[in-house]
């Protein structure tokens, strides 16, 4: 990116579109997040393009002053991957949902993400279907009750990095709407990742699911159900720090800091850019275990090539050997024959 | 040995058939190369079933490759054969009805035995009852006649068992004095890494050609004089590959990146082939996760500035309809190329069908107009892929292409087009900043500009939520939207304004006007000539561009009595046609998977004007 863009303010990202999601949602928390780190990240307006699905969180593209793309319900992976590959130059970022990329986009999720092209996508994960408005999504709990299931689901619920980290994610995140200050760090980093980076978000939808991360906002509460992830560093939560996750053969398990069976030096110790994605699953198999923290931060980080550095490379490859496209030559090659006058 | 006899003839129709792994396919496709390249006009038509490998000896897996060569110019494939090459007796039964009485008859006897004579469901040997009476059989075992030749070559019996439909084409070559240098060179660069099984396969065709030099098992031979075609440069081609290099031409003459998202699907793959091979012309191939993402990509690449296509079948057409209404929507230019086949649901996809017109003129929610077009020819498919790219980016719209699995599959000789006169394809992708608006239009076509990201000081949002007319905002405003679909109708309505003008065949008024469209060209030109010889006051119009209609056929319509819409379909054109003018057209309906032959046009013309 120029050098001129380290004017950019964080308004001049702002579009001059008013911004149409309820009040009080966690959307604004997330929309704030990115359009302050697009300066600190040093994109240009017209170098960016946002695209989305349906639902709530689509219409964020809307709301940016870049380009932005507004697309179908769950279909936004294959514009983003074309976008991306046609202008490899454009920093490209996917708004979605637990719906949008889950439910009627989940293989075009999937196959995104094991593609690996240099994308951010922000996953909004409100565990309901707002737009819609209330019925159960594909993350909500079992039992969950709402219009579509008065007598609560019957489903087995998505839990988002496990689907992403077993497509082959090359990066793997959460954060927390009502966390700013920690969503603004990760979408960073995300950001810098070269590759697809995946970010979920759990995102409060005040109307069809208040209160649905309450565990992981209020702040006593917080404190024993977070498991806030740095890379390097033993995975200890709780108030004070007093409990931390120790393995058990393969088996995570929780353990206290403070009955003096167990010191610091036991405990795991996160390792972000494991080539092996086996750490990476036990952390993010936590979320849905009861009595563990569900973990927040980096799950996993690593490089793999990007699908559009190797579709440009192929392209090059094949000038190399074939020359520039000759169409004169392509049309008169193989047998050809002349018809007199 | 006797002074080989040779007789000339017009045009010769062939049929070569056997089990769907006896490659019949290969064999076919180079007699009609050779004959293409000696200067003779083809039209071929491969019928093979879906499966790769059916079962061997029965009637579902016969494959058959029919071929009509001639010194004219030829616009279909036959309606009868004059030879036909059986491999076994299935092949027979299934094709016999489409040999001519007295027609030369080849068949591998070695196959005739009890199992394959089960499998095909004779009750006797037909080679021994009076099932070929009315033909001329040559009774010849090419089995063992190959396995004679190659043994010397060191393949096993089932590699030169592969090498027999090469002995059977040497024997068609020598009935019709075809050269075998032609197909020589074919088979060494296609089995360049193999060059045992390439001397083999050699072998094997020079062991046919020499079977008959030797053996005088046929009286008479035949050859057909080179046709009259336009003077030029011309080569064999496919419909599936004059497509794909019309958009290469495409992309070629507009300096602009191509970027083609599909999902294989039969008969279109051939298309994602051919433009795989052509990376350096700076196309972007890729194989989508499904027939949405396909079209989705496609999409996302023509936002970006990239000529975004996606070809596909009947069935992927339907899935792709979502997002091709979004395109509507955001009126971007994209191509969408639809190689039809008979339907509904799976239906039969190796075999040929026109029934997607309605998905492509209607099939979409909301009004969402898109312009329709269809390629009458193998070769007339490079024009028309050239001028779906040409119109979709001069008109800021999706287009659809389509052609079927007759014209996709079949080959004829192609006139290489001076690139030169190709139609430019324009576009401009800058705008004044302090004055632009997305949806800001040209006044002529009505076409929004083409901004691509990245460009500065231009950023702006689409979607497809209904969009404030210039602004693009979104807007529920009810005005606004009855302006934009009025819009969207008026901007293809346009498009017809720059048709060629309608080519009448015959005289411009009279008792019949055949109209036809896509693949249905040559058997209906052929038909209204040959009825007009015999004295019918019939004439033919052809319809390449099918939606919106041509501009002057209501004018042309209202000079004729009688309006016949041959289609390979159970009545869509003729719904278009009365729908638009209000006239009593007639529907000729055929739904079988195969093309019409040019007698059965022929017939109904008569049948029609007879009442």
């Amino acid at each position: 990116m120029s050098t001129e863009t380290q004017q950019l303010k964080k308004k001049d990202f702002v579009s001059d579109q008013d911004v149409r999601w309820c009040p009080g949602c966690g959307d604004y928390a997330i929309l704030a997040s990115v359009q302050k780190i697009m300066p600190v990240l040093g994109n240009t307006q017209e170098g960016t393009v946002f695209v989305s699905g349906i639902g709530c969180s689509s219409r964020f593209p809307y709301y940016m002053n870049t380009y932005g793309f507004h697309t179908i319900h769950g279909r936004a992976p294959a514009f983003a991957t074309a976008i991306k590959a046609t202008n490899p130059k454009l920093d490209v970022w996917l708004a979605t949902g637990d719906g949008d990329s889950l439910s009627i986009g989940g293989n075009h999720f999937i196959h995104l993400l094991r593609r690996n092209p240099n994308i951010n996508v922000i996953l909004f994960n409100n565990r309901i279907y707002g737009l819609t408005k209330g019925q159960y999504s594909p993350t909500s709990e079992k039992g969950k009750i709402t219009k579509s299931t008065p007598f609560g689901s019957i489903e087995e619920p998505f839990n988002p990095s496990d689907v992403a980290l077993s497509a082959k994610a090359t990066f793997v995140a959460r954060g927390i709407d009502r966390d700013t200050k920690h969503l603004g760090e990760l979408m960073e980093v995300a950001a810098k990742h070269k590759g697809t980076s995946f970010v979920e978000v759990y995102q409060n939808c005040n109307i069809f699911n208040d209160g649905a991360f309450l565990q992981y906002t209020d702040k006593v509460s917080k404190l024993e159900n977070c498991l806030y992830l740095e890379h390097d560093k033993p995975m200890v939560f709780g108030k004070d720090d007093n409990k931390g996750i120790k393995l058990d053969g393969l088996k995570p398990v929780v353990v206290s800091l403070e009955d003096g069976k167990h010191s610091i030096e036991d405990l795991l110790v996160h390792d972000q850019y494991a080539e092996d994605v086996t750490l990476a699953h036990i952390l993010s198999s936590l979320s849905q275990k009861p009595d563990f923290p569900t973990p927040i931060g980096v799950l996993r980080s690593i490089e793999k090539p990007c699908y559009e550095d190797e579709l440009v490379k192929q392209i090059d490859y094949a000038k190399e050997q074939k020359g520039e496209g000759d169409l004169e030559a392509l049309l008169n090659q193989g047998d050809t024959w002349i018809v007199e006058d | 040995m006797a002074q080989k006899v040779v007789e000339t003839l017009k045009d010769v129709t062939v049929i070569f058939a056997g089990d769907s792994g006896d490659g019949m396919q290969l064999v076919g496709n180079e007699l009609a190369n050779t004959s293409a390249i000696v200067g003779n006009d083809i039209g071929t038509l491969p019928d093979f079933p879906a499966e790769i490998r059916a079962p061997q000896g029965t009637l579902a897996g016969v494959s058959g490759y029919q071929l009509k060569f001639g010194n004219y110019d030829l616009r279909t494939p036959g309606d009868i054969g004059d030879t036909l090459i059986a491999m076994n007796p299935a092949a027979l039964k299934v094709n016999l009805p489409k040999l001519k009485p007295n027609g030369v008859l080849i068949v591998d006897t070695a196959n005739f035995e009890k199992k394959n004579l089960a499998l095909a469901k004779y009750e006797s040997n037909p080679l021994e009852d009076y099932t070929l009476d009315k033909y001329q059989v040559f009774p010849v075992n090419i089995t063992n006649l190959t396995r004679e030749a190659l043994k010397e070559t060191g393949l096993d019996t089932r590699g030169i068992d592969r090498c027999k439909n090469f002995f059977a084409l040497g024997m068609v070559f020598w009935l019709y004095n075809r050269p075998l240098d032609f197909t020589i060179n074919i088979i060494k660069k296609k089995f360049a890494k193999k060059e045992k099984v390439a001397e083999a396969n050699i072998l094997a065709l020079r062991g046919g050609y020499a079977y008959c030099e030797a053996t005088e098992a046929f009286a008479i031979s035949y050859e057909v004089k080179p046709a009259k075609l336009a003077p030029g440069k011309y080569r064999s081609i496919m419909g599936n590959t004059a497509l794909a290099l019309g958009l290469v031409a495409a992309t070629s003459k507009a300096k602009k990146q191509m970027f083609y998202g599909g999902y294989p699907i039969t008969p279109a793959s051939d298309i994602l082939h051919e433009l795989a091979k052509h990376k350096n012309f700076g196309i972007k191939t890729f194989q989508a996760e499904d027939e949405i993402a396909g079209v989705c990509s496609a999409i996302g690449a023509s936002y970006a500035g990239a000529i975004g296509v996606t070809a596909t079948s009947g069935p992927g057409l339907a899935l792709k309809t979502e997002a091709i209404g979004l395109a509507i929507a955001t009126e971007l230019p994209l191509v969408i190329i639809d190689v039809q086949r008979a339907g509904p649901s799976t239906g039969m996809p190796t075999k040929t069908e026109q029934s997607d017109l309605f998905q492509a003129v209607y099939g979409r929610n909301g009004d969402a107009p898109i312009p329709v077009m269809a390629a009458a020819t193998p070769s007339d498919c490079f024009e028309m892929a050239y001028e779906a790219t040409r119109i979709a980016i001069k008109y800021m719209t999706p287009v659809i292409l389509l052609t079927d699995n007759y014209v996709a599959n079949g080959a004829e000789p192609w006139k290489i087009p001076n690139i030169d006169t190709l139609k430019p394809i324009e576009y401009d992708h800058t705008a004044d900043p302090d004055n632009f608006h997305p949806y800001t239009r040209n006044p002529e076509t009505l076409a929004r500009k083409w901004i691509i990201p990245g460009t500065k000081g231009l950023q702006y949002r689409i979607g497809g939520i209904e969009r404030q007319n210039v602004t693009g905002n979104i807007s529920y405003d009810p005005d606004n939207h009855q302006t934009m679909n009025d819009l969207r109708f008026e901007k293809v309505d346009r498009i017809a304004n720059e048709y060629p003008a309608t080519k009448v065949v015959g005289d411009e008024k009279g008792d019949l006007l055949v109209i036809s469209w896509g693949g249905t060209y040559g058997a209906t030109a052929t038909a209204v000539e040959r009825a007009r010889e015999e004295g019918y006051s019939v004439s033919h119009a052809h319809l390449r561009y099918v939606y919106p209609l041509p501009n002057d056929l209501g004018g042309i319509i209202k000079n004729f009595k009688k309006v016949l819409i041959p289609e390979l379909n159970n009545g869509q054109l003729v719904h278009l046609i009365r729908d638009k003018y209000v006239v009593d057209a007639i529907c000729y309906s055929k739904v079988k998977g195969q093309p019409f032959v040019v007698g059965e046009i022929q017939a109904k013309i008569a049948e029609v004007i007879g009442k």
